[in-house]
């Protein structure tokens, strides 16, 4: 089956000489639900936006459902991302902003804006639509960006380290609802954190990535039961793999 | 903003002015200071009484020339910072000359655009402009590049046009920048009709409060003189006041500079 996006031997290196990123080889079959971990500048963002499409790589390609280009106008294949901040604009509401992708895309206004308001029932904002980003808490302004990304009822979701800002306790609310959004919707899910338990917690798949020049240096399943809960992250096999993952990025940052 | 704290911000710059004046007003009659040195501000206020068909006339004709500045200087400033986006290599090239002009004193250049423009109005206008127009210039310019760079992305996946790009993200975050540029602008356009009205000494029924100045110098009418000054005084704090006003009705919602304040 062709893989949702692919990486072949995606490398990057910026015009000022840094080298952000080794080549990468890196599939994402459909319905997958995968956690890109690493630590702080190793160029999980870099990889991220390439599979945007947003970055071109230095050598390599990057290919969308076996295309050489990221598709257009084309219901079957969608792409959105979340960004690491809920980049939001402050000047419009929050069903203004949850209907931009859709505005622009010439959908006409009575539609987009009943999409808008369902994919913003759908994270818990309904009776926010009207409301303005700053009048939001950063968990909301975060459910808001995500709503977003939903509204276009995306087939690749590209999410950027999206619950880093926030405290535990709105982190991990919202890490539960994006797994029932992806249970739900099914979209293939590229999910960039530095967290070990987040990336545990949600994909069924953590592809580990060294300190920079990133390159890959593990890609492991992840047993456990799906919905997951609370319960899994109280469980020896939770740990488990957790531990694993540490002691690989201790490996990876321990000097040769 | 709570209306307590808008009270203060009117009613604490008006004590200041209150106690100003009487303080003013109990020295010149304490030390008997003549008005042709220092008039009291009783007697300024009788001169503008006394003096008010004149003075009103003057002061249509001077605010008449800021605002057609002041509104020539948005349209051609908006227009002239939207070509400065669309390329750097256009901004490089031109930005020299607009700074060119900025720091220039309207002074040296006015005479000469008097010298060569034959209606004087036109003449006043145009200096005006070209004093009043770089603030406006050189902020939105700035505003229409200060994007946030995510949002940029966003439009750029959802495919968005340049039209749409500039009408729905770079123009919304301009809008601060431009509103802080129109604030400056606005006295900026009466500062450049008063010093061209200087300069161009005209009389007549086209005088401004620049001539009323002149000649009540000349005439050692310093009561009228200080009328006419409290007038330019007064019409540019009415005009940073109407900008500030238009700012913050369409900023108040969103933008950190109208919101209200936290302790």
């Amino acid at each position: 089956m062709t893989p949702v996006v692919a990486l072949e031997g995606a490398a990057k290196v910026y015009d000022n000489g840094t080298r952000a990123l080794e080549p990468v080889d890196l599939d994402l079959a459909a319905g997958e639900f995968v956690a890109l971990l690493g630590p702080s500048g190793c160029g999980k963002t870099t990889l991220l936006r390439m599979a945007a499409g947003l970055l071109s790589p230095s050598a390599g390609h990057v290919r969308w459902w076996g295309a050489p280009t990221p598709p257009v106008d084309d219901a079957r294949h969608r792409l959105a991302m979340v960004f690491q901040s809920p980049t939001l604009m402050p000047w419009a509401s929050v069903a203004g902003n949850v209907r931009l992708p859709l505005d622009l895309a010439h959908v006409q206004r009575n539609e987009a804006d009943a999409v808008a308001r369902a994919a913003l029932a759908g994270v818990g904002l309904a009776e926010f639509a009207d409301y303005y980003p700053r009048e939001l808490s950063g968990g909301m302004q975060m459910r808001a960006s995500i709503a977003r990304a939903l509204a276009i009822e995306p087939t690749l979701l590209l999410m950027d380290e999206p619950f880093g800002a926030l405290d535990e306790f709105t982190r991990h609310s919202l890490d539960d609802d994006l797994a029932t959004l992806w249970r739900s919707r099914g979209p293939t899910v590229l999910f960039v954190t530095h967290s070990i338990q987040e990336a545990v917690y949600l994909a069924t798949r953590v592809v580990v990535m060294s300190p920079r020049p990133g390159r890959v240096i593990a890609d492991m399943a992840i047993p456990g039961p799906h919905p997951r809960t609370a319960t899994f992250r109280g469980s020896v096999e939770f740990a488990a793999v957790c531990a694993q993952l540490s002691e690989l990025f201790a490996s990876a940052a321990a000097p040769a | 903003m709570t209306s307590s704290e808008r009270a203060l911000r009117i009613a604490a710059p008006v004590l200041v002015a209150a106690v100003l004046l009487a303080a003013w007003q109990a020295a010149v009659m304490a030390y008997d200071v003549p008005a042709y040195l220092v008039p009291s501000p009783s007697r300024i206020a009788a001169t503008l009484w006394q003096d008010r068909a004149l003075l009103a006339a003057s002061l249509g004709v001077t605010a008449g020339i800021a605002l057609t500045a002041l509104a020539i200087s948005i349209v051609a400033g908006v227009a002239i910072a939207l070509v400065f986006a669309q390329s750097r290599i256009v901004e490089a090239s031109l930005l020299p000359y607009a700074i060119l002009l900025q720091v220039t004193p309207i002074v040296a250049i006015a005479p000469l655009i008097i010298i060569w423009v034959d209606d004087t109005r036109a003449a006043l206008v145009l200096c005006a402009v070209v004093v009043a127009i770089f603030p406006i210039i050189a902020n939105t310019s700035q505003g229409l590049r200060s994007v946030d760079p995510n949002l940029i992305d966003l439009f750029r996946m959802s495919r968005a046009s340049r039209l749409q790009t500039l009408v729905r993200l770079r123009i919304p975050s301009a809008l601060p920048y431009f509103f802080a540029g129109l604030r400056v602008a606005s006295g900026l356009s009466l500062i450049g009709a008063v010093v061209a009205e200087f300069v161009a000494g005209t009389g007549g029924q086209g005088a401004g409060l620049a001539y009323q100045i002149l000649m009540a110098g000349i005439q050692l009418n310093v009561p009228r003189l200080f009328a006419a000054l409290a007038l330019i005084t007064l019409a540019g704090v009415a005009m940073y006041l109407a900008v500030s006003a238009l700012s913050s009705t369409i900023l108040a919602r969103w933008h950190e500079s109208e919101l209200p304040t936290t302790a």
